[in-house]
């Protein structure tokens, strides 16, 4: 399959500035992503990926850095600094699934509202094709048509998860952008939504930026893996080699703390010492040194390059002394 | 045997009952479901029905007043209430009150009314009587009607007479017009300033949120009553009461804004920062539909909470003023004018009635509490 670069994202950086104080919650962030695939993103709690997918979506601005979106007739335009009438054309090619299906729907609304909001905005579509439209992405995404006079406090999580999904899907984007999209729901309800959005991109070659912290999700769902580490990005590579020889002591480290579903399974955990650091105050060098195992003297001095290492990217000075530990 | 069959009788009921009740919960919206909760808060509601028992009557002031507010009999100064008999002698004669005498306390020398039993006159029901005078339904269709009257000769003072002869219990219908009304009139304009200021601080922050803030604090911080004082001291004695009126709500507005603003501030900000607001603005959502569209339906209860809470501190401020003097003067009438005679002992010692006014403060602001607790725990019906 011959790719097609879909978005680039380069050195997107977002500062949260406060009195006396500024975080940087993104630091130089920069991948490309292939028509049709799904690039997950993990990394702990608080290390930017919400950030990230946030400022993709234009949902909050970023400080710098550029999201360039291809379009179809082969054009690039940077959606973060379009105009009014380009934003008009392209928004719709980037949508986004929340994490939290309560808080994302708006309770006063019914669901038929919810799902054609995106609709009334972007198309200028009769009432009947509008109809027309959510009933049929009701349908696909698994809703009842007779529910969709409902209101949101009507339908479990699982339930409110697809209307969000068919909310996404209303204006046929390119791009979603799936936030911890199954991470609220049970297990068994994770499964079905989780199907229905590999169904879905089939049908339609979506192509997912699917942020989770869950990694046995993001193994199965992704393509690719991007792995954060405080704002910025420590490895990204096919989920498989990945997954099966992680090249940065912290993509190590994270995989390992990963749940084992085998209770046989020998698990060589590598325990990291310490704690995340005040990503207020990151420290010198690379922001993971003072956990590493493997840290040399020029690990505290100079913040280390995404580089490519064979298969994949990595920052790391001493790329692959992890793995050739084993 | 009982429970056996109670409990067929309920299973026989459970299941289409049961579909219909979620269905119609599924249905719901937003203000059907806290009309749900509001009715199950019992206090809430008895508040609520005794609220618009009020309103209804001091709507139609004038039919239920025997009395206009201009009239007074001299000769029935500080009559104590007329009680409204059934029985006379052990026979039905049905509503009635007796004529009064005039007496004189041989230890005091104080005039007292007592009844006399001789004389008995009936009470008539939706007179066309000239004793209460003409008047204007709503202000608008010239009327006659009085809900009821007591037959020519005979006086019937519910809550008693005042020190110039007039019925407390008409004056206290017709000052209720004034008190009721006063707070909500108000409550509007504080409704306009409010959400105004707080809308402006909540949306836009930065400095425009700390001049504002700094304003609402300034307001806070000044003594309440001293503050009404100095504004309605510069209210022109010689105005007419509608004029009065309309400044006293201005007064008592300029003073209760600030609370409401914080409320519609802090909703702003709370609400800017959830995920349908989001959700609504990448889906292309230019900036005011989602203000009219997410925003603002998202915090209107609260504002109808925080606007029902306000009104118990508006009436109390009326009623303070115009005890003070400060506000409406006689002839037109309120209830803080009403108690306005009440700052005297010999009142409290020998014309207790004169304190029923107070009751009726007391029992509209304690229903207004009431009702806004009740509405206050069905402002969020998804929390």
């Amino acid at each position: 399959m011959e790719k097609n670069v879909i978005l680039e994202i380069k050195n997107l950086s977002k500062v949260y500035e406060s009195k006396g104080a500024s975080v940087k919650a993104l630091t130089d962030v920069s991948l490309t992503v292939n028509q049709g695939e799904t690039v997950g993103i993990v990394g702990e709690s608080g290390c930017g990926k919400t950030t990230l997918g946030r400022c993709v979506v234009r949902g909050i601005d970023a400080t710098s850095g550029q999201v360039l979106f291809h379009t179809e007739d082969d054009g690039v335009i940077d959606f973060l600094q379009t105009t009014k009438a380009q934003m008009k054309k392209y928004r719709k090619d980037i949508q986004m699934i929340f994490q939290d299906p309560y808080a994302s729907l708006d309770p006063r609304m019914t669901v038929f509202d919810i799902i054609s909001e995106p609709l009334r905005y972007n198309s200028n579509l009769s009432k009947r094709e509008i109809e027309e439209a959510v009933g049929k992405i009701a349908e696909q995404v698994g809703l009842n048509k007779a529910y969709l006079r409902r209101y949101p406090h009507a339908f479990s999580g699982g339930q409110r998860q697809r209307i969000g999904i068919a909310r996404s899907l209303i204006l046929q984007p390119k791009i979603i952008v799936c936030d911890e999209a199954v991470s609220a729901l049970d297990v068994s309800i994770q499964a079905q939504i989780i199907n229905l959005l590999e169904d879905l991109q089939k049908e339609y070659n979506l192509t997912y930026l699917f942020i989770s912290h869950a990694l046995s999700v993001v193994r199965h769902i992704s393509d690719r893996v991007l792995v954060m580490y405080l704002g910025k990005v420590v490895e990204f590579g096919e989920t498989d080699a990945l997954f099966a020889n992680p090249m940065h002591p912290y993509t190590k480290a994270l995989l390992s703390a990963a749940p084992q579903p085998d209770p046989d399974a020998v698990i060589d955990r590598v325990v990291l010492e310490g704690e995340v650091p005040n990503p207020a105050a990151p420290p010198s060098g690379c922001h993971f040194h003072p956990r590493c195992a493997y840290k040399t003297a020029r690990c505290a001095k100079e913040a280390p390059p995404l580089v490519e290492h064979g298969d994949r990217m990595v920052a790391c000075w001493n790329c692959g002394c992890c793995s050739e530990a084993d | 045997m009982i429970t056996v069959e109670k409990l067929k009788k309920n299973s026989a009921k459970t299941p289409a009952d049961e579909a219909k009740k979620s269905d119609k919960y599924y249905y719901a919206s937003q203000w059907s479901l806290m009309l749900r909760k509001f009715r199950k808060h019992k206090l809430a509601m008895v508040s609520t029905y005794i609220l618009l028992f009020f309103y209804i009557i001091v709507i139609f002031g004038n039919f239920f007043a025997p009395q206009g507010t201009e009239q007074y009999d001299g000769k029935y100064v500080n009559c104590g209430p007329t009680p409204v008999h059934l029985f006379h002698e052990g026979k039905l004669v049905g509503p009635f009150v007796y004529g009064l005498k005039s007496e004189r306390d041989p230890e005091t020398f104080m005039n007292t009314f007592v009844e006399d039993t001789e004389q008995i006159y009936r009470l008539r029901f939706f007179t066309q009587g000239e004793a209460g005078g003409e008047y204007k339904i709503l202000g608008l269709i010239p009327c006659n009607l009085h809900f009821f009257e007591a037959e020519e000769g005979g006086k019937v003072f519910l809550f008693g007479t005042d020190n110039m002869g007039r019925d407390l219990f008409s004056r206290v219908i017709l000052g209720g017009q004034i008190s009721l009304f006063i707070p909500v009139v108000g409550m509007l304009l504080t409704l306009v300033l409010g959400l105004f200021m707080g809308s402006l601080a909540g949306y836009f922050g930065g400095w425009i949120d700390t001049v504002i803030q700094r304003m609402v604090e300034v307001v806070r911080s000044f003594p309440q009553v001293p503050l009404w004082m100095a504004l309605s001291a510069a209210i022109p004695k010689t105005m007419k009461p509608a004029q009065i009126f309309m400044l006293m709500t201005v007064i008592l507005s300029l003073v209760s804004w600030p609370d409401l603003s914080r409320v519609v501030r802090s909703k702003f900000i709370s609400v800017k920062k959830e995920d349908y607001i989001m959700a609504a603005r990448i889906s292309g959502a230019p900036a005011h539909k989602v203000v009219i569209r997410h925003m603002i339906p998202s915090f209107t209860s609260y504002i109808i909470v925080n606007m029902t809470m306000s009104i118990p501190s508006l009436i109390i401020g009326e009623t303070t003023l115009s005890f003070l003097g400060l506000g409406l003067r006689s002839p037109a009438t309120s209830w803080g004018v009403l108690l306005q005679e009440t700052n005297a002992l010999e009142t409290i010692m020998f014309y207790g009635w004169k304190l029923i006014p107070m009751i009726f403060v007391f029992v509209t602001v304690l229903a207004f509490n009431f009702m806004g607790d009740g509405l206050r725990d069905a402002a969020d019906p998804y929390k």
